[in-house]
């Protein structure tokens, strides 16, 4: 890095404050010209659909008497926001989602943080082979893995629903409870292994100084690991838990594909199902517009929250 | 004297090892047997699939699976892995470079209202594709890119999470002082960026590619409302399709199957060999 100091310290040439100045001008150009591509592309793909969707859902379509006349839109104020808050099917997409996150989450990044504090335990041996075999989930596509996993779920096809009820257990597909456990099992098989790797890397930055301090202290290994590690990479974790509320509210491929075997999984099953439903089964453009707009905002909440949540945590 | 040491790791090293160890390889065993079974499988036929047990072998017929997974409808689905790999390597490409040059410009230039533009683009992050996505359809059946190549290609390009990491990327992989360095030696803005900034941040590119490629590669809600067209269909909105046949005709089912692992394949591949690369860029990702 010798040459690059030496041209630091020949840096500050003796420039008139006007042409400062210019320079400066001249970074926002660039830095102008740098942003212009994402922005444009988000402006025409995210932003001006929003406020498109916005729109819509102040409106209702109405086929207008024989067929090919095409539709009939009308203003219709707040009544799409109105008809949600009643509608029975969407609240239930709701219900059932929360009651999914409550399953998946916890379970989740909980085997996450274990599996990475013992690969950061020095006793490990193979670490590279476990961590590759713990992420390899996470590169199968969603709709494989529920296809394999449809397949595993199957009776008579299955060896795991073999074993399980070779235990005497009944396993039902048919029932709510097996579905939410069905979908929690499939989330937790995708993506349990890239939060290990998220959650080991973080531990590998952890300052060793802090753990030899903490062990003189007299805490013992596995309080060491639990207290203060966990308590160090509350960081790492609390992004993780934000971004797996944010994926997980949007349940949408895997739950679709399992509807035709899981008869407890309607076409209504989650919000994201409800919502395409509305749009592309039922043509009902409007209300799709006011409950996606509804659940954009139920995230967001969600994800306030949790990010104030872990900020109090690593304080 | 670790054998006074309190906590169970202290106290019985040989047995704690174990316990680990044990806890590891059981996890293991949880995240690769269901592709050992997808394996075993696919070397079976219909009837061995449904009437032999799902981790034992019977008569191999992987070679007649594959032959009927490219013969299957005249052959689509041959055509539906070319277009994943168009969408996916084109798509990924594009979106690397936007996020690159979005994210190193929120990391190493200053312009007014820079944190704002930035918290858009985080607020981005949290947008549902459920929202944007109807009234996209209706947008592209406006302009007529409907069920053409654009209308899946173009909506993907633009990630706000790429930009979020690309931003953190910069923020560890470029030192300030190269870019003044080469500043005051001459050098053009788009010329740093293309010559030191991209090859300095190498772990950083390969990994946003390889989120982007799998990303797309797997993508399916964008392809299911704008493609009508199974010509266009990429792999997993074509195995969607069959799996919904596969209810009413069981033999469709090793097509399925099969069809689900050659899908995956490139996936793998394309993350082992790069493993070096991503697993630098995922640690940065964790510790800032």
């Amino acid at each position: 890095m010798s040459a690059t100091s030496q041209h630091g310290r020949l840096a500050p040439p003796p420039t008139a404050p006007g042409n400062r100045g210019r320079g400066r001008k001249r970074i926002v150009g660039v830095a102008a010209a740098f942003l212009a591509p994402f922005f444009v592309l988000f402006l025409i793909f995210t932003i001006v659909p929003l406020i498109y969707a916005f729109g819509l859902s102040f409106f209702s379509e109405k086929s207008s008497g024989l067929g090919f006349e095409g539709k009939e839109r009308n203003f219709v104020g707040l009544d799409n926001f109105v008809r949600a808050f009643q509608d029975d099917k969407f609240l239930a997409s709701f219900g059932n989602v929360f009651v999914y996150c409550l399953v998946y989450i916890p379970t989740m990044i909980l085997i996450a943080l274990i599996l990475a504090l013992l690969l950061d335990s020095l006793v490990v041996r193979a670490r590279g082979f476990f961590r590759l075999a713990f992420y390899v989930p996470n590169i199968v596509p969603g709709l494989i893995a529920a296809i394999i996993w449809l397949y595993l779920y199957t009776p008579g096809i299955s060896p795991l629903v073999q074993a399980f009820e070779s235990t005497g257990g009944k396993w039902d597909l048919t029932s709510q409870l097996s579905a939410v456990f069905s979908l929690a099992n499939l989330a937790i098989w995708l993506h349990t292994g890239y939060n290990v790797v998220l959650f080991y890397a973080a531990l590998q930055a952890v300052p060793r100084e802090v753990l030899e301090a903490a062990t003189i202290d007299g805490a013992g290994a596995v309080r060491t690991a639990f207290a203060i590690k966990a308590r160090l990479i509350s960081g790492a974790i609390g992004v993780a838990v934000l971004f797996t509320i944010v994926g997980a509210m949007q349940l949408f491929a895997e739950p679709l594909l399992l509807t035709s075997r899981a008869t407890a999984i309607s076409s209504t099953y989650t919000p994201n199902m409800f919502i395409y439903q509305a749009a592309f089964e039922r043509n009902d453009i409007g209300y799709s517009a006011a409950t996606a707009f509804i659940f954009a905002t139920v995230i967001g909440v969600l994800s306030w929250a949790a990010t104030r949540f872990t900020r109090k945590a690593q304080a | 004297m670790p054998g006074t040491r309190d906590g169970a790791l202290g106290r019985s090293p040989l047995l704690s090892r174990l316990a680990v160890h044990i806890v590891l390889i059981v996890f293991a065993l949880y995240t690769l047997l269901p592709l050992t079974w997808l394996l075993i499988a696919t070397t079976k036929n219909t009837a061995d699939l449904f009437g032999t047990p799902g981790f034992s072998f019977a008569r191999f017929s992987l070679g007649d699976n594959l032959v009927r997974l490219f013969t299957v409808d005249d052959g689509i689905y041959a055509r539906w892995l070319g277009n994943t790999f168009v969408y996916a390597i084109v798509g990924a490409a594009a979106s690397v470079i936007v996020s690159f040059l979005a994210g190193y410009a929120f990391d190493k230039f200053e312009f007014p209202g820079k944190e704002r533009w930035f918290a858009s683009v985080l607020i981005g992050v949290l947008v549902p594709a459920a929202v944007t996505t109807m009234p996209l359809y209706l947008l592209a059946s406006a302009t007529g890119i409907v069920n053409t190549f654009w209308g899946v290609f173009l909506p993907s390009i633009a990630s706000p999470f790429g930009v979020y990491l690309a931003r953190i990327f910069s923020n560890s992989y470029v030192p300030n002082e190269v870019i003044e360095a080469a500043r005051i030696d001459g050098a053009r803005e788009l010329k740093i960026f293309t010559s030191i900034v991209l090859p300095l941040m190498r772990p950083g590119v390969v990994t946003l590619f390889l989120m982007a490629f799998s990303g797309i590669w797997n993508g399916f809600f964008l392809p299911l409302v704008m493609l009508t067209d199974t010509a266009l269909y990429p792999v997993a909105l074509g195995l969607y399709t069959w799996n919904g046949q596969a209810v009413a005709d069981p033999s469709m089912a090793a097509v399925v199957i099969t069809g689900s692992l050659i899908a995956m394949l490139p996936v793998i591949g394309l993350f082992l060999g790069l493993q070096r690369f991503w697993q630098a860029g995922i640690g940065t990702g964790a510790v800032k």
